[in-house]
C-alpha cells in the first residue's frame, strides 16, 4: 500500500493557530480528535443526523463530520473546549446545564454547547418554543430535552445579564 | 464510516476550477458545501478519484438581486440565501422552501446551487427553481450554457450537468406583481426530508381574484413535479374545489412506497398540502407596493 498524500492546512482552534499536514479525506472531526487530540467534540453518527460534532466556524455552527479539514483552510474554528469564560472557567452555557440539570451521560452536550452558544449572540431572550427549535437538530438519548431547553433558557439570562 | 482517499484540488478562481475539472473529466467531482457528498462518501456510496473545492473562490460566493430575479452563486449558503432581505423580497418563496431544508447547521454550509445540481427529488430548491423558473449556469473549458429550470432536472439524483462542468450561479426568476407563494410538506422528524411537499404560486387580478395557480410538488415524482391548477380554480376567483385539485395532481403524480411511507398516503398527502399551500400562497398575494401606495 502506498502511504497517503499529505495536504496542508491552517487554520485557528480556539483562538491557537494550528498548520497541519493530513489526508484530504481526514474529516474535521476526526483532524480535532486525533491530530489535536481536542476530544471535547463527539462523533455520534458521522452523516450529519445526531448533531454531537457540532463545532463554530467564523462562529456559525456546521457538522464537524461533514467537512474535510483541508477545505478550512483560514477558518476560525471553536469547539466546545473553547466555549469557557475569559477566565477560564464554565462559559454561561456550560453553567447553565450545569444548574438545569441537561446532562446526563454528556454524549450529546458538547454539540449542543456549541450551537446554543452561537443561537444566544443573535437571540438574547429565547421563548420555551423557540428554544425547543433552536435545539431541534442535536439529539439526545438520555433527559428528554425539558432540561435542555431550560438551560438554553437560563444560558441567555446568565449570558445577557439578568442573574450572571 | 470513513471516505476512501482521493486527491483534493483548492482552485482560487473559476477559471482555475474548470481548468481541473475538463482535465479530470470523468474522475473529478465538485466538492460545494459537502452536505450530500460527505455522508455518501463515509458511507462509501461515493468514491471520487479527485475532488475541486470550489469553497475558496470569492467570486462564486455571491448573491444578487436584478429585475430579472435572484442570481445565487455556487457557493452561497441556504442561510445566506435564506437571510438575505432583497432577495425575500424579490422571490418570498426562497426563504419559504430553505427554512424547510434540513437544519440551521446544515443550512449554514450546504450550497442552495449544489442543492440543485444534486437533484434529490425529496429536496425543496429544485421544486422551487422549478415552480419560479430560472435556469443554471453552467461552465466548463468549452464555454458557458444556460440550462433553463425546466429541463435542469433530468431523474432521481440526475441534472443536465456534464463532467468537466461547473455550476457557477442560478437564477431564481421573480413571479408576476400581486403574486403570493408558500412551501409546505410534511417530514416524520423536524428537518427530514419531506414524505410530501408542496411549493405553490398564485397571481391574482386587482379585486385579488385568482388568475393563475401552479405548484410543484416534491417526493411524489423522479424530479419537481409541476403542474398548472389553474382549471381548480372556482369561478369566483377565491377559492380552490379540492375535487378538481386531486383530480389534476394524479394525473400528474406518481409517488412510490417506501419504509417511510405507502404510495396512497403521499398521493393523500399531495391532495391536502396542495390545498393548504395554495390557500396560503392566495393570502399572501396582495396588491404591489405601488399599488399600496396609491
Ligand atoms: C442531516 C441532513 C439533512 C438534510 N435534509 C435536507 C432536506 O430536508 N432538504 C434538502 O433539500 N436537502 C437536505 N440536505 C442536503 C443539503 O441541503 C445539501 O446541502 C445539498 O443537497 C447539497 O449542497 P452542498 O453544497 O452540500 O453540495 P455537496 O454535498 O458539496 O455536493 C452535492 C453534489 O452536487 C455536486 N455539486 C455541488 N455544487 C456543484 C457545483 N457548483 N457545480 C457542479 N457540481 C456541484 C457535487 O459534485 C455532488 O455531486 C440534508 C443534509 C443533511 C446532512
Ligand atoms: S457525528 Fe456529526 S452529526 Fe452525528
Ligand atoms: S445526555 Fe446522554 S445523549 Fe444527551
Amino acid at each position: 500500500m502506498t502511504t497517503e498524500a499529505l495536504v496542508r492546512v491552517a487554520f485557528t482552534v480556539n483562538g491557537a493557530p494550528y498548520d497541519l499536514e493530513v489526508p484530504a479525506r481526514r474529516l474535521l472531526s476526526d483532524a480535532l480528535r486525533h491530530d489535536l487530540r481536542l476530544t471535547g467534540t463527539h462523533v455520534g453518527c458521522e452523516h450529519g443526523v445526531c448533531g454531537a460534532c457540532t463545532v463554530l466556524v467564523d462562529g456559525a455552527p456546521i457538522r464537524s463530520c461533514l467537512v474535510f479539514a483541508v477545505s478550512l483552510e483560514g477558518a476560525a474554528i471553536t469547539t466546545v473546549e473553547g466555549c469557557r469564560n475569559a477566565e477560564g472557567g464554565m462559559g454561561p452555557v456550560q453553567q447553565a446545564f450545569q444548574e438545569c440539570h441537561a446532562l446526563q451521560c454528556g454524549f450529546c452536550t458538547p454539540g449542543f454547547i456549541t450551537t446554543v452558544t452561537a443561537y444566544l449572540e443573535d437571540h438574547p431572550a429565547p421563548t420555551a418554543a423557540e428554544a425547543r427549535e433552536a435545539i431541534s437538530g442535536n439529539l439526545c438519548r438520555c433527559t428528554g430535552y425539558q432540561n435542555i431547553v431550560a438551560a438554553v433558557q437560563r444560558a441567555a439570562e446568565i449570558k445577557w445579564g439578568e442573574g450572571a | 464510516m470513513k471516505p476512501s482517499p482521493f486527491s483534493y484540488h483548492r482552485p482560487r478562481t473559476v477559471e482555475e476550477a474548470v481548468e481541473l475539472l475538463g482535465a479530470l473529466g470523468e474522475e473529478g467531482k465538485v466538492l460545494a458545501g459537502g452536505q450530500s457528498l460527505v455522508p455518501l462518501m463515509s458511507m462509501r456510496l461515493a468514491a471520487p478519484a479527485h475532488l475541486v473545492d470550489v469553497n475558496h473562490i470569492p467570486e462564486l460566493d455571491t448573491v444578487a438581486v436584478t429585475a430579472a430575479g435572484v442570481r445565487v452563486g455556487a457557493t452561497a449558503r441556504h442561510a445566506r440565501v435564506e437571510k438575505d432581505a432583497a432577495a425575500y423580497d424579490a422571490a418570498p418563496l426562497l426563504r419559504q422552501g430553505l427554512v424547510n431544508v434540513a437544519h440551521p447547521t446544515i443550512r449554514n454550509r450546504g450550497t442552495t446551487v449544489g442543492s440543485l445540481v444534486h437533484a434529490d427529488p425529496s429536496a425543496e430548491m429544485p421544486a422551487v427553481l422549478a415552480l419560479l423558473g430560472g435556469s443554471v449556469e453552467l461552465r466548463s473549458t468549452a464555454g458557458s450554457r444556460e440550462v433553463a429550470a425546466a429541463d435542469f432536472f433530468v431523474g432521481p439524483m440526475e441534472s443536465a450537468l456534464r463532467p468537466g462542468e461547473l455550476a457557477v450561479a442560478a437564477t431564481f426568476h421573480r413571479p408576476p406583481p400581486r403574486s403570493g407563494s408558500a412551501f409546505v410538506e410534511l417530514a416524520r422528524r423536524h428537518g427530514d426530508y419531506a414524505l410530501c411537499g408542496v411549493a405553490a404560486l398564485v397571481t391574482t387580478d386587482h379585486d385579488g381574484a385568482v388568475t393563475t395557480a401552479r405548484v410543484a410538488l416534491i417526493s411524489v415524482g423522479p424530479v419537481p413535479v409541476v403542474v398548472d391548477v389553474g382549471a381548480a380554480v372556482h369561478g369566483t376567483g377565491t377559492a380552490f374545489d379540492t375535487e378538481r385539485l386531486a383530480g389534476l395532481l394524479d394525473a400528474a403524480i406518481d409517488p412510490e412506497a417506501d419504509i417511510h411511507a405507502t404510495a396512497e398516503y403521499r398521493r393523500h398527502l399531495a391532495h391536502v398540502l396542495a390545498a393548504r399551500a395554495l390557500t396560503e400562497a392566495h393570502e399572501h398575494a396582495g396588491p404591489t407596493r405601488d399599488e399600496r401606495a396609491s
